[in-house]
């Protein structure tokens, strides 16, 4: 028999004392790994997510941590519009020429090129309108070129791919311009396959729905992102449905016009009848400029007194900063407090334990044992619980995780795999717990220490 | 470390012990001038309670240490030992009957066997080590099918027994037995003390026992009073 053989011994004759008291270490431990975990798994999302395959995002004025969360988590309600000619402003003159000839309507000098579309060095400009819902899933209308141009993934370098069906196109002989696209969470907790057909209620989950529907041509496969809780539609048939219709402003004002909303075509869902420009709204813009001209392009576009360009990447910077990173610093405190007071149980446990092995340790000095023996029994035995309680707590902690996918994943679009999320805090586990064990286990192992023998024969 | 002149085991030189007086001043336990023990022989040291026959066991194996005098174990010099190297002697060259059997509750008969092995070995001399010897000694005093049991789950008999196999284990030159018999019904004490020295004769371990019972020391052919050796309180 070694020494902790003679340890695991003394634990298993205690063995109520010995494994409430892991317990309540693998509680603390547990604790502190899910936080890891949970902290861990927000900051990478937000970052993973905020790397979206674009780097700026343009709205209207207000919060630009509202504009990131509408726009690229589905979450938060959309800031004000900006008109669709605004867009235009980020396409060249080509572009520029092209939009108008194929949507039609009143645009200014159409000729001419965009105000940014210098800064735009060939990159892409992505039209966003949001502010429906389809069942509590949002509804995103938008381009083909959201799947065509728009990467995924934590390179950002793989394309959208489809389980079943295809990309929504702009117009269809079959569908017109209502055709959508779904994500795979989407698809599943509604049941939908190709085919079915899908309608937006106006404004929120519970909003009146609309009576025209798009019809699901295409379901993503599971991307991780916040687009798989996305339903998507074409925007030339979401323009199209009631309340999606810009109102014409007074000029000096701002106010509406009354009864200038009104959709132009609601019934005929075949019609090649577009909104007209001054019609349209956006609620965003998606912009890849090429080159580094995003920086520059985002204070340009902060100067103008109606839209604001935000660095998606930048806000979850400054939110993870401001506020995810001290709330982790704040829990891992709590739960690091957790692990000091189930260290403490330790040290009473075996400390209340000592009176009653008095004798013991008599008779083992007796047989030859030193008092450095004795001081290493009772340490391991401090240590055994330490980290056994530690592992079943890390192991706890960490299988928790996965457990909670189907509680968290609809509502965060995130995945916990099995140990996918590890801090390097957690390298500090089993070195703390070592530290705990010998600490928790030193006040004992000085009392066996200087345990008399003669007088406890 | 000085050899002894003569063949003794074990021999002790005027060996003092005092211990403090909860009064104040200093009381006489130990003042012996002079005891031999033998290789292989067996000796009965007779004392009444409180004559100071456990204070001289825990002396003469280190448990305390000695004021004064002179202990030589096999020639060697124990006065003087760190506490150490004490522990090492004891764990190696002696063992140890209790009056109370002593064996660890957590443990199984074989483990506590089994325990006195272990602190030999860590001590880094050699000690048998094998759990066959531990086997083969609870065999020899009856308990072979035992070995797995509690001491809780023994007789007092049993749990003698295996205190004797324990202090065999590790082949030591001296057994060191106080009062094996006290805590043992009458009908148990012969074969107790019968087990002791038949172990002792077979393994060739000189034994010193101390007991107070006139009927155990006169089972053997060597009985000292302690009374006569110590100096102590006369």
């Amino acid at each position: 028999m070694n020494l902790l053989s003679i340890a695991l011994r003394n634990l298993r004759y205690r063995k109520l004392a010995s494994s409430l008291t892991a317990l309540s270490m693998a509680l603390g431990v547990a604790l502190v790994v899910l936080v890891l975990t949970i902290s861990g798994v927000i900051e990478k999302s937000l970052e993973r997510t905020s790397n979206v395959g674009y780097n700026l995002i343009v709205g209207a004025k207000g919060s630009p941590l509202q504009l990131v969360f509408n726009t690229v988590f589905f979450l938060s309600q959309p800031i004000e519009n900006v008109p669709y000619s605004y867009y235009m402003e980020y396409l060249p003159a080509d572009g520029r020429l092209k939009e108008h000839a194929r949507i039609g309507g009143e645009l200014k000098e159409p000729q001419r090129p965009g105000l940014y579309s210098f800064l735009m060095q060939g990159g892409f400009a992505i039209p966003v309108c949001m502010g429906d819902y389809v069942g509590e899933f949002r509804c995103v209308a938008t381009t083909p070129d959201y799947f065509g141009l728009l990467k995924h993934g934590d390179l950002n370098d793989r394309e959208y791919k489809f389980s079943g069906g295809r990309n929504f196109v702009d117009y269809s002989e079959e569908n017109g311009y209502f055709e959508a696209v779904v994500g795979s969470q989407v698809a599943q907790s509604m049941g939908l396959k190709l085919g079915d057909e899908i309608f937006a209620s106006h404004g929120t989950e519970s909003g009146e729905t609309h009576g025209q529907g798009f019809r699901v041509v295409g379901i993503l496969e599971p991307t991780g992102s916040p687009n798989d809780r996305g339903a998507f539609v074409n925007i030339e048939g979401f323009y199209l449905l009631e309340g999606h219709v810009a109102p014409d402003r007074d000029e000096d004002s701002g106010l509406e016009k009354q009864g200038t909303a009104q959709a132009p075509e609601r019934s005929g869902a075949l019609s090649k009848v577009r909104l007209p420009i001054e019609k349209r709204e956006v609620t965003a813009i998606l912009l890849k400029p090429n080159g580094f001209a995003a920086m520059s392009m985002e204070k340009q576009i902060n100067k103008t007194k109606f839209a604001q360009a935000v660095s998606p990447i930048g806000q979850i910077e400054g939110l993870l900063g401001v506020f995810v990173r001290p709330l982790r610093w704040a829990l891992l405190a709590l739960t690091s407090l957790v692990v000091l007071v189930s260290a403490i149980s330790i040290l009473v446990s075996i400390y209340n334990s000592m009176n009653d092995r008095k004798k013991d340790i008599a008779v083992m000095r007796a047989l030859g044992a030193s008092r450095d023996h004795i001081t290493a029994i009772i340490l391991l035995e401090s240590l055994l619980i330490a980290i056994a309680g530690g592992l079943v707590g890390w192991l706890v902690g960490h299988a928790l995780g996965p457990l909670s996918n189907a509680w968290t994943m609809p509502t965060t679009g995130v995945k916990i795999d099995w140990l996918a999320v590890q801090s390097s805090w957690e390298l500090w586990i089993v070195p703390g717990l070592v530290l705990l064990g010998t600490l928790a286990g030193a006040i004992p192992a000085m009392v066996a220490y200087r345990t008399p023998v003669a007088k406890n024969l | 470390m000085s050899q002894t002149s003569g063949q003794a085991l074990l021999s002790i030189r005027d060996l003092k012990k005092q211990y403090d007086q909860p009064g104040g001043g200093e009381l006489t336990i130990l003042d012996i001038p002079a005891l031999e023990v033998g290789a292989g022989e067996q000796v009965v040291l007779r004392g009444e309670s409180g004559s100071g026959k456990t204070t001289l066991l825990h002396v003469i194996s280190g448990i305390v240490p000695a004021d004064s005098g002179s202990i030589r174990l096999e020639g060697v010099e124990l006065m003087g030992f760190s506490e150490a190297k004490r522990d090492r002697i004891r764990a190696v060259k002696m063992g140890y009957v209790f009056q109370t059997f002593n064996l660890l509750p957590a443990f199984t008969a074989l483990e506590n066997v089994r325990l006195g092995m272990s602190f030999a070995r860590l001590s880094g001399t050699s000690g048998s080590g094998d759990i066959e010897r531990a086997a083969e000694l609870l065999d020899r005093v009856g308990l072979g099918d035992r070995m797995h049991y509690l001491p809780s789950q023994l007789s007092v008999g049993q749990q003698q027994r295996v205190a004797v196999a324990r202090a065999l284990v590790n082949r030591p030159i001296l057994l060191l037995a106080d009062e094996p018999t006290a805590n043992v019904d009458p009908s148990n004490q012969d074969r107790i003390i019968e087990l002791i020295a038949t172990q002792c004769r077979q393994e060739n371990v000189a034994m010193l026992l101390v007991t107070h019972s006139d009927a155990v020391a006169s089972r053997f052919d060597r009985i000292e009073q302690l009374s006569q050796i110590n100096r102590a309180g006369k």
